[in-house]
Order: structure tokens, then sequence, then C-alpha cells
């Protein structure tokens, strides 16, 4: 009973909150749309009731992800650091290297490939490319790779966080990458590789990776939450730009190469 | 309504398939590799019964009321009317977008949790969230900065990677003089800037732009406005350590 007073308090709260957090768009389209434009909004109704969908879905969606997203995430990177301590013998847990932890990069491989190549913006995404490309884009690949992308980063970034090596130079690395990779990629290919980096992490993978990220550095010896937990979706962003433009310059290679194998 | 229910019943599938990929991932690893339970797994499963319901209302929501007219007023701006008001636009609907991205207030309170826990701001409800909100309203900030920026560049054509490029700069520039405690929330702050809302509207002004100019290669122009809000944040976030 009390548990259900708790939840219903927490959700008029959080109604109360979302609530301010959706007036900044309705008053954009208003005030763009009747004051600028000088035209009625069509379907006034559905645009309500609309609008309070939008606010119920948000409180819900942030109630649901403190119950469920962010235990998640936290429970796998104390139980996968735990069991990794364990068979590295417990009682060293401070001398541990980071490959003992190699589950940990595993998971964080696994549910940045398995969460990116479901995901709907990049499905879309995909889809307009392969369109817009005239074929020499295959949306199944482009999903693929961008994946293989976010497995790389999330893993990369645990293994940041089990060594306690600064974000910053994982980043200028992988500017650099990208920068030469820019100067020799296609000019069509860049502005998709650029954008594919900020599309891929998902409303429901975010507050995941980011619970995973915290969760570890709490775990880990000599790590601090604040300095070392964060910088998974960082990296997860970053690293889909690389192997969209690998991918890209791959393929042109490789029709190059098959051409003149068969000219 | 028989037609609205049935497109609720497709949101409810569509959440649950964005689940499906981690429920699966984490059971493979609790019954193969851990094998052992996860505690508290009624609360979980209440929790993710609700962010299914809460994502499928949300996009309903969303996709009925906000779309359309977003979209409309999108395609109308970029083809006609001044530039003055299709910037301001922009800017606008950057920072609306983004205050109401679900995935940046999650992120946004763990960072004020955190840095309560280190005791860098009072342990406090209050100064958490006076915390979060000020790091949101700084991004959406740096996002209708974005937006406005990237849609000058539509329209004067210019190439999309000088700009990106010159940005990395000044984020590597800034690193070092930021207070560390800053550096991974400002870096993680540009993914999860650009999201649910965000992504559909303003892809709406980037094509209809490069549709409504002449001559251009909507993959070359189209494309890019993401980039641009995904870098933005970092170096605002940067500041907002460095000034806070």
């Amino acid at each position: 009973m009390q548990a259900t007073v708790d939840w219903a308090v927490t959700l008029a709260q959080t109604l109360w909150a979302t609530f301010f957090d959706v007036v900044p768009i309705v008053a954009t389209l208003f005030v763009f749309q009747v004051l600028v434009l000088r035209r009625r909004i069509p379907n006034l109704r559905r645009v309500c009731i609309g609008f309070a969908y939008v606010v119920v879905g948000l409180a819900l969606f942030l109630l649901g992800l403190e119950h469920a997203l962010f235990p998640l995430g936290e429970t796998m990177a104390v139980q996968l650091t735990m069991r990794s301590q364990a068979l590295g013998g417990a009682a060293q847990a401070v001398g541990l290297g980071w490959q003992h932890y190699g589950w940990i990069y595993v998971f964080a491989a696994a549910i940045g490939f398995a969460t990116t190549i479901a995901e709907p913006a990049l499905i879309a995404v995909a889809l307009k490319a392969g369109e817009a490309s005239g074929g020499t884009l295959r949306p199944f690949g482009l999903r693929i790779v961008v994946a293989v992308g976010v497995a790389v980063g999330v893993a990369l970034g645990t293994f940041r966080i089990v060594t306690g090596t600064p974000l910053y130079y994982y980043i200028m690395a992988g500017y650099v990458v990208v920068i030469v990779q820019t100067a020799f990629a296609r000019r069509a290919i860049i502005p998709l590789a650029y954008d594919s980096g900020g599309v891929t992490t998902s409303t429901v993978t975010v507050p995941l990776v980011t619970a995973l990220g915290l969760g570890l550095a709490s775990m880990i010896p000599g790590r601090s939450a604040l300095i070392d937990g964060f910088g998974l979706i960082a990296l997860a962003s970053l690293f889909p730009m690389m192997t969209v433009m690998g991918y890209a310059q791959l393929g042109a290679w490789w029709r190059r190469a098959t051409r003149r194998a068969l000219g | 309504m028989r037609q609205s229910l049935l497109s609720f019943a497709r949101l409810i599938l569509n959440a649950i398939r964005d689940l499906a990929p981690i429920v699966l991932v984490i059971g493979f690893f609790q019954i193969f590799v851990l094998q052992q339970p996860i505690p508290n797994l009624a609360d979980i499963a209440a929790g993710l019964v609700l962010v299914v319901l809460g994502l499928a209302l949300f996009v309903q929501g969303l996709e009925a009321g906000l779309f359309p007219i977003g979209e409309a007023l999108a395609h109308s701006f970029a083809r006609k009317g001044s530039l003055t008001l299709l910037l301001i636009f922009a800017f606008t609907l950057g920072f609306a977008t983004t205050v109401a991205e679900p995935a940046l207030i999650a992120v946004a309170g763990k960072a004020g949790e955190t840095v309560a826990e280190a005791g860098l701001i009072a342990r406090e409800e209050a100064a958490i969230d006076a915390y979060a909100s000020g790091l949101r309203y700084t991004v959406a900030l740096a996002v209708g900065v974005a937006i406005t920026f990237g849609v000058f560049r539509i329209v004067k054509g210019w190439p999309v990677h000088h700009f990106i490029i010159a940005g990395y700069f000044v984020v590597v520039a800034m690193t070092p003089f930021a207070p560390p405690e800053i550096v991974g929330i400002a870096y993680d702050s540009g993914g999860v800037a650009t999201s649910t809302i965000t992504v559909p509207l303003v892809t709406a002004i980037g094509l209809g732009l490069s549709t409504a100019i002449g001559g251009r290669n909507p993959l070359i122009d189209g494309f890019g406005l993401i980039a641009f809000a995904s870098l933005t944040p970092i170096i605002f976030v940067l500041a907002f350590g460095m000034l806070g």
C-alpha cells in the first residue's frame, strides 16, 4: 500500500515537472503558427490531446527509468565486476589489471551492437541514405557498420573506465582519425557519417549505458564516478563516424579493385 | 477511434522492439555468464512496463499533435519568407525540443546526483535539480545555436566538415582549462542532445531547405544539422563548467 502511494506521489511530481519541460515546444509552435504566420492551428483538439499524451508519456517514461533502466545498468556493472574480481581473487581487487574484466567489455559491446542495429532512427536514416546515394550505399550494410562502431565505442569506454585513463586522450585520438578520414572521404558521405554519430544512441539506450558507466566506476578501486564514470555515450557517438567513412572508403576501393581485375 | 487504438498498438510494439535487444542481451548474460538473479526483479519489470507505455504515449502524442505542425512550419519557413525569421525559428525549435528530450533529462539528473555525491554541490534535492536544469538549458542553448548556424550554412552552401573540424579544435583547446569533473559530462552531452523529438523536426528543416534551394544534393545539404547539434553542447557544457 505504502509503495503504491509512493509511486502515485512520485508520478504526480514527475507530471508537474514534465509539464514545464514540454511548454517551450508548445509555445514555439503556437507563436510561429498563430502570431507570425497568422494561421489557425489545424485540428486544435487533436493537438491538445497530443500535448497531454506527451506530458503523461514523458512522466511515465522517467518514472520507469528510475525503476528499470538505471537499476539494470548499475546491476549489470556491479555483478560483472564482482564476478571478475572473484575470479581474479577478490582480496587483491585493487591490483587487478584490465585484462581481468573481459566480460565487461563483451557485455558493453553486445549492448552497443544490439541496441543500435534495432534503432528505428538509424533504420530511417539508412534507408534515406540508400535512396539518396542512388544504390551505392546498402542500408543494411550501413546499419551493421554503425552498430559495430557503437559496440567498439562502448567497449573501449568501459576499458577506459577500468584503466582510469583520461577521456580527453581517446577523444583527441578519435578526432585525429576522423579528420584524416574526412580528407580522403567522398564529399557526399561526410555529412551522413557525421550525423550517424548523433542519431545512434536512443532514448532507451542512453540511460542504461550511463548507469553502466557510473556503476562500473564505483566498483573499480581508485575510480571516481564523477571523473571516470561518464564518457561511454561520447565514445559511442564518435566511433560510428569512423566506421561509416571506413565502410565507404573500403567500398570504393573494392569497386576499383574489381574493375581493374575485370578490365 | 479504432485507428488511433491501432496506431497506439503499433507504438507499443515499437517501444517493445526498442527494449527487446536490451532485455535479450541482459537475459543472456544473467543466464549464461553470471548465473545469478537480478535483485528487485518485480520492481524492474514494473519499471520496464512504464518505460514501454510512456515511450509509446510520448511518441503517439508527438506524432498526433506536435510533428505535423512542426514539420509544416519547418517547410513553410524553409521555402519562403525572410532568412532572419527562418534563423529565429531554427533557434527556438532547437532550444525548445532539446529541453523536453527524455534522454537529456535522464543524463542531466544523473550528472546532478553524481556531482552532489562528490560533494561539489549541496546534497539536497533542490541543489541537484538546479544543477540538472542548468545543464539542460545549457545544452538546449547549444542545440539552438547549432541548428541556427547549420541552417545558415545550408543557405550559404558552405561544406559541413570545415566547421566540424574547427569545432573539434575548440573542444580540444578548451578541455585542459575546464575542471576535470565536467569533461565526461560535457562529452556525453553531445550524444544525448538530439534524439526522439529533435531529430525528426530538425531533419524536416534540413530536407525542406535543401529541396527548396535549387541545385542542391539532399545527401550533402540535408544531413549535417545533427552533427552540429552533437558538437556545440560539448563546447557549451565545458564553458558551463568553467564559469560555474
